[in-house]
Order: C-alpha cells, then structure tokens, then sequence
C-alpha cells in the first residue's frame, strides 16, 4: 500500500515501525506539491524549511517512544488560521503582509499533538464564496478536473488532499465551507457542532456561524482529527464545556437499528440526477446495514439561504471592520486625511464578493431596516433550528446531498452571485442550526465525486462518525483518487 | 440661572472601574505606562482574537446597581456598537444596548432648597473603554491602546436635574458611592470619572421636552457647572431671538468658558448595535445578586445620618468623617475602642487630619492607628495627662509608634494630682508675684491667668489645672 492510500493510524503505525519517517513523508508531500501546485493553486504559503525541521524532531520523539497521536503527521491548514510566525492572509489582499503573533487555538493543539505544518491553504477572500474564485492568490483548481472548482471557501484544503500534497487539513464552515468543497474533491469533510472546537485565533468571518474542522481521507482520520481539536477553551466564550468522547473508541459501532431521517425538501426538482441516484444508492447501502429510514421535515428549509445572507453578511460588516489600515494590513494613503485613508484602503484592500456582503450586512443592521432583516432573520433562524431539534426527536441522524451538482466549471456562476449562493441550499440550514455534519465520498458524477451529508444532533459528532464509517466499510468511494500524475 | 425656561439636565457619566484586568482580556489596567505596552492579540483588536468577560466587572456593576437603587436583570446581553476611529481597534466597542445589567434606579439628592429630591437612574451599563490619540506634531498621530478594553460602567440618569447645582449634587453623590463601593478610584483628571451632559430648556408648565443638545467628556466638578451655564445662556438667548435649539453634540473648551458643535443631528453616527456573537448571554442567579448585597459597605448617606442619630454628632462633624470610606472606617474603629463619640470625632477631624496634610499621608496608613490614639484618648479622659501634654504624646506617637502610655512613662508627663506639691509650686511663684497677686486680690480677674500659667509652666505641664485653680481659689480666701 502506497503512504496515499493509508489512513493516519496506519501511518503512525508505519513511523513507529521504522517503515518510513516523517522526514520521507515530508519530503514526499513537499515534492508532491512542487510537483502539482502550480496547477492547483492550494497552497499560499509552503513551510519547506520549518517543516522538515520539525519532521526531524518529530523523528527523534518517535524513535524515544514519545509519540503523539500525530507525531509526524505532515498537514496543512486553511489561511484563516493564525499561525505564528508564518504569514496569514485570509484569501485577502488586505492582509497579504500579515504574520500574526500567536497560534488560533485548533492549530495549536494540532501542533501539540505532534503535527507537521506543511504550510497554509487557499481559501476564498474571508471564507466568502463557495467556489475559492474569490481569492486574492488565484482560484484554486480541482484535482479531478482543473477545468472545475474545488468549491469553497475551503477549497485550498479540500483540493490540497485530493492531489496528494497533505495528510489532512483544517478547513472552516460558516455555510458549507468543508463539507462542500469534500464533496467537490472527493474527500471526508466534517463540521462539527457549533462551540465543539475554538474559534480562537480563527480570523472571523460570521462568529455566529463559523466552525472548525478536519478534512480527510477517511472518516477514521475525521475522527482522530475531531479529537485532537475540539473541547473547550476558556480563550472563547462561545465554546462549549463538554465532554469529548474518545471518537476513535466507538467509530464501529454500526448502523443495526439507527433511524436516518430523509428531509423531504432536500430532495427536491432541480437536483442534478447523477446525484439524486448515488445519495438514493447510499440509502439502500444503510438499509441493507440495518438502518430505518424514515422520510421527515425541515418545513423552514426554504427561508435558510435568505437567513444566511442576512445574519452572516451582518456580522461580517461588522467582523471586517478592524481592517482600516491603522495597525496592521496593508494600508493605501488617500486624499481627505483619516476617512480617504479608511476608504482608499478597503476599496484596494478588498474584493468585490467581500464588499458586496459588507454592504449588504451594513444595510440589514441599519437604524430603520434592523427590525426588517436582521431581526427577522434570527427568528427565522430560531425556527430552522427547531425544526431540526424536532426532526432528531424521531430519528437518530439524517442524510441528505451535500450539494445540489459536482463541482462546477470555473467561471460558470462568477457572474450570478445568488446562482452561486444556492450552491449551499443543503449545508447552510446546519450551520444556522448549530449543530454537526459531514461530508463523504459517496459516488461519481462521471469523472467528478459525489458528496453524501450525514447531519446530527448537536454535539453528536459521534454517532454521524459511526454511520459514516459503517458506509464506508462497505463501499470503496473513498479509496478513489483524482487522475493527478 | 435663567427664570423664563425651565432647565431640563440628564447626565451619562462615565466610571472606570478599578478591576486590575481589563474587562474583556488579562492586560493590566495600570495607568501611565509606555505607550502599548498593556496590550494583547485581543485588546489590540488582532484577527481572530475573542474577548472573554471579565467577572470582577460583573461583580461591580452589580455593586453600582444595587448602591443605586437599581434592579440586577437576571440576564443581560452585550452588544456591538459600530463606528470607525482609529482608537478603536475593532471598528465596534463592546458595550450593552438592550438588556443592560442594571435599570430602573435612583438616587436622592439635596436641591437648593435643602429639600430632597430623587433623581432617576435609566440604566447602568459595563461596556470597554477606547485607546487615546497622541497628537504630536509632524510625526502625525500616533495611538496608544493601553486603555483600550479598560471597563467602564456607564450610568445614565433620567432628565431629573432642574440646574447645574442639581446636576453637581447629583454627580458628587454618585462619585462618593462609586469611590466608597471600592470600584472606582475616582480620579478625574486621569479620567476615571467622565460626563457627558444633556442639556434642554422649555417653558414653564409644558410637559414636553425641548430640543436637547449633548456636552462631552468633560472632566471636572466644576467645568461641568460652566459648561451648563453656558449652555443653559447659549440656549436662552437663541429661543428669546425666536431661534430655535438643534440637536448636536457640542465640546466645551474649558480655556474659553465656551463650547463648539462638534456634530448634528444628521451627521450622527449610525452605530448598528447588535448582540455581539463572541460572547454568551451573561446571566445572573439571586444568589450572587444577595452575596454582593450582604458585602455591601453602608453608603456615605446612611452613615451620615447614623453618626447624627446613635452618635448625636453634629451634621457638620457626621458629613465630614462619612465623606470618604476610609476615614469612616477609622472613625468608627475609634469609637469601638473609646466610648466618646464627639472626642473621637474632634480628634479625627483634627490633630489626625492635620498630620495627614502635614505629611501628606493618608488615612489608610496613619502611623497613630485607632487603637494607639485611644489609648491616648483614655489618659486624657483619666485625667492622668492634660489636652495640651495630650498632643505632644501624639507627636510622639506619630513618630515613634510607641503606645501613649510608654510614653508617659518615659517623659515622665503623668500629671501632677498631689496638691501638696502644687501649692509648694503656687506659694513660690507668689512669693515671687506679691504685687500682681495683690491685683488679683483687688479684683483683676486677668491676673488668674497669669497664675495658673506661671504654675503650669513650673511644672512642666504636668499640673492639673483644675486643681491649680482650686488652689489659687483657696489662696485667695485665705
């Protein structure tokens, strides 16, 4: 078995074993980036030196027997999170000349654990988009096609998996932004529950949506991730104090007698037929498992794009404000003193899609218009989550796609916003809900992945782990990997 | 003050508390530093950075609330409020809109009349502080983000105050409660208690309220009187000339006595305040609300009308010891030890008070502790020292913080009681004296004191001039 195809346990296996080190999977995936990356576009920032530095410590603690569960594991991470030291851009002009000067919370413990930091991925301005065209470094390209997007805003770290440049990554989703970019690529994406995993030192894009969370190769490397970043941290109030289950323990468990939910509308007219087909095989494989499907509904489903892009756009206008060109970014002089300052900086600082949510979220939470859309917003918001509280009263987890087609074309939706915004229909109600989802292979569309989402209830990453991995057991989807030599 | 319109005042003061964190990160709130040096990923506003509340300011803006009569909402939410300027790092300041901490609370003061009169307390909210600009020159502007995230409660009256001396009496009250509550420190210059004032004027008799305009930041007791003066005049004659009062924010130059628009109406800000999605609803249970109600220290009014009423000490003398928390509470250790409330009260108000100027000292730390001057105090009541050898032992004291009694001892100052020795001491100095204890004789009242005073400084002070007058008395009739 070639290192790409082996799971992270196997390859910590493999390290203690003296069957490789992880200097030669450094080198291995730092030549499989300059290999491949001038057509991905993945990654913004390549960490050679650090990084091979740090996979000879890694080597020495392995052969003392003092391995973490990720001693020498070579990783990357999306460029929203800070990392000190190494530059973080956040997909954004804006910060092009920024290094922070601490770590975000997540990479940390991914750090202390004993990961390798390859270097930091592309991501759409912000984590604004859903296809990574909205980057200040260049779209990103999916390795199963360049033709195609790897999705967004994680597309940096879906794309850098499928090409074989990392081991896993760290993504973040607001509305979609791991599980849709997995689906893309043709890897495992998990968001967990909202205030299972810091959000410090994670440059904030809509707080009250935003999550972290691993893409992998195989839902047992989800898993190993997921436990590794989440619990609490008293460094972010709206992390939660509870306890996280050993993921890796109980992933067997099964489906015997799971009940999974089928929103009726998720599966509605306009839903590619490629999809439809392979999210419809996917449920026979869980009734043949021993699961019971029961159809139920989310009535609120089809208010949730439109909540979105009030309450995230109003936290983002409020989010980017810092970036003024005062203390750090890049800041452009401009006539009329401070206020030609602020706005000469934010117009060049800026992209389009980026300025387009701030104005949108300015004008939701404006003296007058507050009552109308960001207000109206959260009660709609509250309904949507009700409606799942109320669904998971009847069943243990529910499954649906993870986008309504593949991976599209590059270019195709750049000039239709809301054609792009509806790309998430099915991942946003999660986020607006607070609770956990995943994404795994679950078919191809010709050439290009298909995504299954597995939704749970809040704070039971565990039991959409099982399930994930009882499909997987069965299936090879996620032993397929992108025709990239 | 004007007699045609009725001056309308409500206040929104600013306090910042004395926590020594800041109130959303662990920078020190130590004031005077090296410019940023107090700062963190999460003061300076840095990407990703979150704020953590701080308990402590929960803690004293329960105490503010409960001192003012407020009610403590059992949950309270922080909010954004929204604006560019370069000392606020984040583009918002975290403050509280709706749902404050506190509401609905009052506070009496004295009005001109002597009569009591309840002004109403809208709303106390903690909120941060911004960073401050440093002007300088040609090197342009430069920021300093020590007190950025520094916690403040702001408090805001009702429109309840009818003049400047109102809104004075008002404003020194709350200053002596935030100051006694040991949440404040109270400093002005340095800022730790700022108004903003809004001032409105109407007729007589109408219920409705005139345009108001806002006064800013201003930072003394007494600038804040000239400042709604001026505005009460500035506003007077603007309506007496048919003109008509717009709304603005207006800054007072307190080197001109005069103030300046600084915005209208229309160029308000917008701030678009929403619950700030980095942190939790903050709630409160009853039981924290009555702990810090039981650890409440009786607030300056109620002591001042307790030292009137157990202690029958003057009002002059009860205003005086309750005015700050510390002398209260060496007063009152005093009194515990020596049963005389007026002596004790003479003695603070004036052989202590007056070392404390002398060595710029303050009470806190006084070398003459409670327990060192009533033991002072008792020797005088005993009749073993007089007053006046009474303060040379507390000079000593001061000095060398031995108990008055060791003193005595040492210097030998016990009070001569032994008549006998006295009327040795009093027959010499008459013998010395004949011409002048003749004229006393004849009925020259004076020359008693020059007796008794001969005799006193014979012995040292030591004699008991009560006795030293009895005898003299006996000499007299002989």
């Amino acid at each position: 078995m070639s290192f790409s195809q082996m799971s992270i346990r196997q390859l910590q296996q493999a390290l203690r074993d003296g069957k490789t080190s992880s200097v030669e999977l450094t080198r291995a995936c730092l030549a499989r980036i300059a290999a491949t990356d001038e057509r991905i576009n993945a990654f913004v920032t390549v960490c050679a030196e650090t990084a091979l530095a740090a996979a000879a410590e890694a080597d020495s603690k392995l052969a003392a027997g003092e391995a973490g569960p990720l001693t020498g594991i070579p990783i990357a991470v999306k460029d929203i999170f800070n990392t000190a030291g190494v530059r973080t851009s956040c997909g954004s002009r804006i910060l092009e000349n920024y290094t922070a000067p601490y770590d975000a919370t997540a990479f940390a413990r991914l750090q202390e654990q004993g990961a390798i930091l390859l270097g930091k991925l592309n991501m759409d301005e912000f984590a604004m988009g859903s296809s990574n065209e909205n980057s200040a470094n260049g779209p990103v390209r999916n390795p199963w096609d360049l033709e195609r997007v790897p999705g967004g805003s994680s597309g940096g770290s879906a794309a850098a998996l499928a090409a074989g440049q990392a081991f896993a990554t760290l993504g973040t989703d607001t509305g979609g932004s791991i599980r849709q970019p997995a689906s893309f690529c043709g890897v495992v994406g998990l968001k967990p529950t909202y205030g299972r995993v810091s959000r410090y030192g994670v440059i904030a894009y809509a707080s009250s949506l935003d999550q972290v969370g691993p893409l992998t190769h195989c839902v047992e490397d989800a898993a190993l991730m997921l436990g590794v970043v989440a619990g609490y941290d008293p460094a972010d109030s709206t992390s939660v104090d509870c306890p996280v289950p050993d993921y890796l323990a109980g992933l067997d468990a099964g489906v015997k007698g799971m009940k999974i939910g089928l929103p009726r509308e998720y599966f509605i007219e306009g839903l590619d037929p490629a999809i439809k087909q392979a999210v419809e095989a996917a449920i026979e494989v869980y009734r043949g498992l021993g699961a019971e499907i029961v159809e139920v509904s989310l009535p609120h489903t089809d208010y949730a794009v439109a909540c979105y892009y009030l309450i995230a756009t109003a936290e983002a206008s409020s989010n980017l404000a810092r970036y003024d060109g005062v203390r750090y970014g890049v800041r452009q002089q401009g006539e009329g003193g401070l206020s030609g300052m602020y706005e000469k900086t934010r117009a060049a600082g800026f992209g389009d899609e980026v300025k387009r949510r701030i104005m949108l979220g300015t004008y939701a939470l404006s003296s007058g218009y507050y009552d109308a859309y960001y207000l109206k917003a959260q009660k709609v918001r509250t309904l949507i989550r009700e409606d799942f509280l109320k669904a998971f009263e009847q069943v243990d987890l529910l499954l649906t796609p993870v986008a309504p087609t593949a991976a599209f074309k590059l270019g195709e939706k750049t000039d239709d916003p809301l054609q792009m915004y509806l790309s998430d229909i099915f991942t946003i109600p999660v986020n607006l809900a607070g609770t956990c989802a995943l994404s795994l292979p679950c078919g191809m569309d010709g050439q290009l992945p298909i995504g299954l989402q597995l939704i749970g209830q809040p704070f039971d990453e565990m039991r959409i782990l099982q399930a994930a991995k009882a499909y997987e057991a069965e299936t090879d989807w996620h032993q397929q990997r992108a025709p990239l030599d | 003050m004007h007699s045609r319109y009725e001056v309308v005042i409500g206040l929104e003061v600013h306090v910042q508390l004395t926590t020594k964190t800041k109130i959303f990160c662990g920078c020190s709130t130590a004031f005077g530093q090296e410019p940023n040096t107090q700062t963190c990923p999460v003061c300076l506003g840095l990407p990703g950075a979150l704020p953590v509340l701080n308990q402590q300011v929960v803690e004293y803006a329960i105490r503010a609330g409960l001192a003012t009569n407020c009610r403590i909402a059992p949950r309270s939410i922080f909010a954004r409020k929204n604006y560019f300027y370069p000392d606020l790092p984040k583009g918002y300041q975290i403050s509280q809109f709706e749902l404050p901490i506190t509401e609905h609370g009052w506070l009496d003061i004295a009005n001109a009349a002597g009569e009591k009169k309840r002004i109403g307390i809208t709303r106390i909210h903690m909120e941060e502080d911004a960073g401050k600009l440093l002007h300088g020159g040609n090197s342009g502007s430069r920021v300093d983000l020590n007190r950025a995230c520094t916690p403040l409660l702001e408090v805001v009256s009702e429109p309840d105050m009818r003049s400047a001396d109102e809104a004075i009496e008002y404003l020194k009250q709350l200053h002596q409660i935030v100051v006694y509550l040991g949440v404040c420190d109270g400093n002005l210059e340095e800022g730790s208690f700022r108004c903003d004032a809004n001032v409105s004027l109407r007729p007589f008799g109408q219920a409705e309220l005139g345009t108001r305009a806002e006064l800013k930041n201003i930072n003394s007791f007494r600038f804040i009187k000239q400042a709604i003066e001026y505005e009460v005049e500035r506003q007077a004659e603007l309506l007496d000339e048919g003109g008509k009062v717009v709304q603005e924010t207006r800054l007072f130059d307190a080197d001109s006595g005069s103030s300046r628009s600084m915005r209208s109406k229309e160029e308000a800000h917008d701030y678009r305040y929403f619950p700030d999605p980095d942190l939790v609803p903050l709630v409160i249970d009853g039981a924290w609300i009555e702990r810090v109600r039981a650890e409440l220290p009786e607030l300056p009014e109620v002591k001042r009308r307790r030292y009137v009423e157990q202690f029958k000490l003057p009002a002059y003398d009860a205003g005086v010891l309750s005015a700050a928390r510390a002398t209260a509470e060496y007063f009152e250790a005093l009194v515990g030890l020596h049963a005389q409330p007026k002596i004790c009260s003479n003695w603070v108000m004036g052989e202590v008070s007056r070392a404390l100027k002398e060595n710029e000292g303050t009470i806190a730390d006084c070398p003459v502790s409670p327990g060192l001057l009533a033991g002072l105090l008792k020797r005088i009541d005993d009749n073993t020292i007089s007053n006046k050898i009474a303060k040379t032992v507390f000079e000593e004291i001061w000095r060398s913080g031995k108990s008055a009694d060791q003193i005595i001892e040492e210097q030998g100052l016990k009070q001569v009681t032994d008549s006998g020795a006295i009327e040795a001491i009093l027959d010499e100095i008459i013998a010395a004296n004949l011409g002048q204890f003749e004229e006393l004789k004849g009925g020259k009242d004076k020359m008693l004191g020059f007796f008794v005073g001969q005799v006193m400084k014979a012995s040292k002070g030591k004699a008991n001039p009560g006795m030293v007058n009895q005898l003299i008395q006996k000499k007299l009739a002989e």
